[in-house]
């Protein structure tokens, strides 16, 4: 079974089927490339995939690990949602920073708060085994546990600062870790969202679009950051404009129109010897746009 | 002279009135009109409509006839007692301003882009955690202009509280007028001016605080 696997996944708006049933998988340290016209469905089965849509039918598993059934969507609760997402990051077209946050507050925000959950959680299992101790020795057990807990919290703050910084500097950003997001520009905020999307380690990171929001001398930089990104660890499907980066980045293409995915390939299988009409059209009609 | 300070001090205790209407109609209507914000966006759709209904109807009415309804209507239809008077003039301004704040803040909260939302839940995070850790700072931006001016309109309509025999400012200055000197009910403007004065500068000083950040 592979590392990411996408069965059947089916969504409609109202009377509009935007997914007619894609099924594909991904290996671990692969990079797929999304492409397609708009409208294709592209984006909504990446905001499938970070569970911002429900689909209608399907399932999804990752690691080999059910985590989506479409059959028992009823039955899942928020906070089960909220842990399968942690499987995943997202990227966003138009960023998404927080702009009341510093470039490091807008990374670490959400390790912060996990570390707080976490941290309520050992205090209360603290607190039990206080209760249960007999009577005599619970004072010197609760000042043993207040070093543990300061200990804790300490490591925490450490481990968030560590990393937080250490993502800033891999997307090039470590000096601008005091700016807000208005003083960046929008180069620099897709580089700050990328950190931020790294920040909780997903097993997959998604990108939506994340040039076409930005002017075309900018886009360079976020699609260096990308790249760099690659490894044997790091699994990432992207949704993209830039024919020229899905070719040299990818490990896999998918086309997709009309909901179905319509060719799937090695980069080289996709662009230089496209099996089906439509993908023809589509890769000349986005060369056209190039040269126009 | 001494005229002049003698009816100084008695605008004076009059405008203390004014601000304990003001500042109680403030405390009570911020959070009651959050409460009404969110029934009015709330997915539950008879809530929604409800609260819809009781907006329209509060904002649809002059305050002066809700003042008249609060203090009279228990007594008239239920033949209960009477109200403190300033006590009903305060349920009444309570009940009112929530209603305009709700519209504010929802105002507020609906400008705030999906992407926001979106962005916190794909990085884990409850609900409250987004509405407290990242959307509320730009919801209270986004207000202060709008709420600063309900705030500034709320000092004087606290003069509606006179059609009750509440002894606020105006009412006290009135007084003068039917006893034949007019000029008290002129220098009340002084006391109205002074304290829009401060707000003025108070809310000045608010959104410059929040100025570090761009929504």
């Amino acid at each position: 079974m592979a590392f990411l696997e996408v069965q059947n996944f089916r969504k409609r708006f109202g009377d509009n089927e935007v997914l007619k049933g894609i099924s594909f998988s991904l290996e671990k340290g692969e990079v797929l490339a999304i492409i397609g016209s708009s409208g294709g469905g592209k984006t909504t089965l990446l905001r499938c995939l970070n569970f911002l849509e429900t689909p209608d039918e399907g399932t999804l598993s990752v690691g080999g690990r059910l985590l989506f059934d479409a059959a028992e969507k009823r039955t899942y609760t928020d906070a089960q949602i909220r842990e399968k997402r942690l499987h995943f990051g997202l990227v966003f077209q138009q960023f998404n920073l927080f702009p009341q946050y510093t470039v490091y507050k807008n990374v670490a925000l959400a390790q912060t708060l996990l570390a707080k959950r976490e941290l309520r959680e050992k205090k209360a299992d603290l607190r039990a085994v206080c209760k249960a101790a007999p009577k005599e020795d619970r004072k010197r057990l609760k000042a043993e546990q207040k070093g543990i807990v300061a200990d804790l919290r300490d490591g925490m703050q450490r481990r968030i600062a560590d990393r937080t910084e250490g993502l800033l500097a891999r997307v090039g950003l470590a000096e601008k870790r005091d700016a807000y997001p208005f003083e960046l520009s929008g180069g620099q905020q897709q580089r700050v969202a990328i950190a931020r999307a790294l920040a909780l380690e997903p097993d997959i990171l998604c990108f939506d679009e994340p040039t076409s929001a930005l002017d075309p001398e900018l886009t360079g930089e976020v699609l260096k950051v990308i790249k760099g990104l690659k490894s044997s660890e790091s699994t990432m499907i992207v949704v993209t404009h830039e024919m020229g980066f899905a070719r040299s980045v990818a490990d896999r293409v998918l086309f997709i129109a009309d909901g179905v995915i319509e060719e799937e390939g090695t980069p080289e299988e996709v662009f230089d010897s496209p099996k089906s009409e439509k993908t023809r059209a589509f890769l000349q009609k986005s060369l056209e746009d190039v040269f126009a | 002279m001494e005229q002049f300070w003698q009816i100084s001090l008695d605008l004076l205790r009059g405008f203390g009135v004014t601000c304990q209407i003001f500042a109680a109609t403030l405390v009570f209507a911020l959070p009651l009109g959050l409460v009404l914000a969110f029934g009015s966006m709330s997915r539950f759709k008879p809530l929604k409509y409800v609260v819809k209904v009781f907006v329209w109807i509060i904002r649809g009415t002059p305050l002066m006839l809700q003042i008249l309804v609060i203090y009279y209507g228990p007594a008239l239809l239920f033949g209960w007692g009477f109200l403190e008077r300033v006590v009903a003039v305060i349920v009444a301004f309570v009940i009112n301003y929530a209603c305009y704040f709700s519209e504010i803040y929802r105002g507020g909260i609906e400008s705030i882009s999906k992407g926001q939302y979106e962005a916190g839940q794909v990085l884990g995070m409850t609900r409250t955690q987004i509405f407290f850790r990242v959307v509320l700072l730009q919801v209270i931006k986004r207000i202060v202009p709008p709420m600063s001016n309900e705030v500034i309109t709320l000092v004087k309509d606290t003069s509606l509280a006179r059609i009750i025999v509440v002894e606020e400012i105006l009412k006290i200055a009135y007084d003068y007028t039917i006893k034949g000197l007019i000029w008290p009910l002129f220098y009340t403007a002084v006391y109205y001016l002074i304290f829009v004065g401060i707000l003025t500068l108070l809310f000045g000083f608010i959104e410059k605080k929040l100025n570090y950040f761009k929504v």
